[in-house]
């Protein structure tokens, strides 16, 4: 049974609730999203404390939070929550919000790991993972790491020295018809 | 049986092993698989972060295709591209605004009625699962293994509508079939940090340790896999994850596919198994 708790809530709240087609002000803060999180003790603020703030508008805390970017999409809490709310979409509006806010990353490693996936796929069509990991080396200036681990997997022939194109062209009107949809 | 048969970039790069089991099994059991030419990139892994449009386009776009080869089922192996259809076919059907919105983009030729399905689903159906004992060649019965199925493959269940959403069954069924026991454990659904691989590896380690460390106390031979990214945490940061918690573990992780190939009598180097990170000898000795 899903329980209805408050009306008067937050502009923020109201926001996020229409961009997520979600209701956050259902969360009666019963905890077991945090609970269950994997990455809890890795986050500045647990699931449950980010749904509260957002509630009561406190958008400069949720949007700056580390939480936002370390939230692995494991659907651990949207599974379990009692009131149904999806969580997971909750954290990818807010990683959105953020974003496009110009606000800086909470965990600028993730925020850039994302950005060179996107733009690598945009322009091979399929995810050529020896250019995302130079990419993503060079734009975080951790040249070294994984560097022995990348070698290995070379070996093995576990990465492509050189991309494919296949699909490339119908990736690229994907994009750019979705660019004139969102501006709209 | 005919499905078309979306393989997604991982299965062709990082995770060629499970690739070459998953059609080899097919192979054995009459399976036919078509794969679409021009499949691009679902967007799995960059976080549905940036935008919702664009993570819902890319696997309609696939699931077109598919369409368009007159096939009403397609098997996705990876279960991250796995859970992004899902996903997106269960968005589109609850917003008839959104379809339109995606029509535009992908074009018209789009219905979401494609059944999209994992191989764990395929091979646990009655039907499959009852004539497998017919095909085995080689006894594999004295494995005991940790079958993981990883956080995505189950949830959310309204979206995923496959298994037992905490404890799933499918894939302990299959390799019961071979005679293997597989062990009963907590962490059959537990997160190993996904795609946190090439920028938090803390975190990867961290959770892929607790992982490791369960199976082996249970006394699990290897742990089956049924994703790629749970592959490559669990296999290639293996060595430092001993290095970091000063522990042996040596566990071979193995492709649930890997596992029936070797039981189908399919040569060890066929499925890959020499492109492994943690040598799988010791379960090669066994059978
Ligand atoms: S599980 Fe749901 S209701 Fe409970 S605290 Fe988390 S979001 Fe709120
Ligand atoms: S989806 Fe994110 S917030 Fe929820 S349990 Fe998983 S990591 Fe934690």
């Amino acid at each position: 049974m899903v329980v209805s708790i408050a009306d008067n809530f937050s502009d923020f709240a109201k926001y996020l609730n229409e961009r997520t087609g979600e209701n956050i002000n259902l969360c009666f803060q019963c905890k077991k999203c945090s609970s269950g999180c994997p990455v809890s003790t890795f986050m500045d603020y647990m699931p449950n404390q980010i749904i509260h703030y957002a509630r009561l508008g406190l958008k400069e805390i949720v949007l700056k939070s580390k939480t936002i970017w370390l939230c692995a999409a494991c659907e651990t809490c949207t599974t379990r929550c009692p009131q149904g709310i999806d969580l997971v979409k909750v954290m990818d509006s807010l990683k959105n919000i953020a974003d496009r806010s110009g606000i800086k990353p909470g965990d600028s490693q993730v925020s850039a790991f994302y950005h060179k996936g996107i733009s690598n796929i945009r322009h091979f069509g399929r995810m050529y993972e020896a250019g995302l990991i130079g990419m993503l080396k060079i734009s975080t200036g951790q040249l070294t790491g994984d560097l022995g681990l990348g070698l290995k997997m070379f070996k093995k022939g576990k990465l492509k020295l050189l991309p494919t194109f296949k699909g490339s062209r119908s990736m690229k009107n994907i994009f750019s018809r979705v660019k004139k949809a969102e501006k709209r | 049986m005919k499905y078309a048969y979306f393989p997604g970039c991982s299965l062709r790069s990082t995770a060629r092993e499970y690739d070459a089991s998953f059609r080899a099994v097919c192979d054995k059991l009459g399976i036919e698989l078509y794969e679409p030419k021009k499949w691009i990139c679902c967007g799995s892994s960059f976080g549905h972060a940036f935008s919702k449009l664009l993570m819902i386009s890319l696997p309609l776009q696939n699931l077109k295709l598919v369409e368009m080869m007159d096939l009403e089922e397609v098997v996705v192996p990876c279960a991250s591209c796995f859970s992004r259809f899902k996903s997106a076919q269960s968005e589109v059907k609850s917003s008839p605004d959104l379809l339109e919105k995606v029509k535009k983009i992908i074009g018209k030729e789009l219905t979401v009625d494609i059944n999209v399905c994992h191989p764990l689903e395929i091979f646990s159906r009655t039907g499959i699962l009852n004539e497998t004992p017919k095909f085995i060649k080689r006894d594999i019965s004295g494995l005991k293994v940790a079958c993981y199925y990883g956080c995505l493959l189950t949830r959310p269940p309204k979206v995923m509508q496959f298994d037992e959403c905490e404890y799933p069954q499918s894939m302990d069924k299959i390799l019961q079939a071979f005679g293997i026991e597989t062990i009963d454990w907590a962490y059959k659904t537990e997160c190993c940090g996904a795609a946190f691989s090439l920028t938090r590896s803390d975190i990867v380690r961290k959770l892929s340790f607790e992982i490791l460390k369960e199976a082996k106390q249970l006394g699990a031979d290897a742990i089956a896999a049924a994703c790629p990214l749970c592959h490559a945490n669990l296999d290639m940061r293996q060595e430092e994850i001993e290095k970091e918690y000063g522990i042996e573990f040596k566990m071979p992780i193995l492709y649930f596919t890997q596992l029936m190939g070797l039981g189908f009598g399919i040569p060890a180097h066929k499925l890959l198994l020499q492109k492994h990170m943690v040598s799988t000898d010791r379960i090669l000795n066994n059978v």
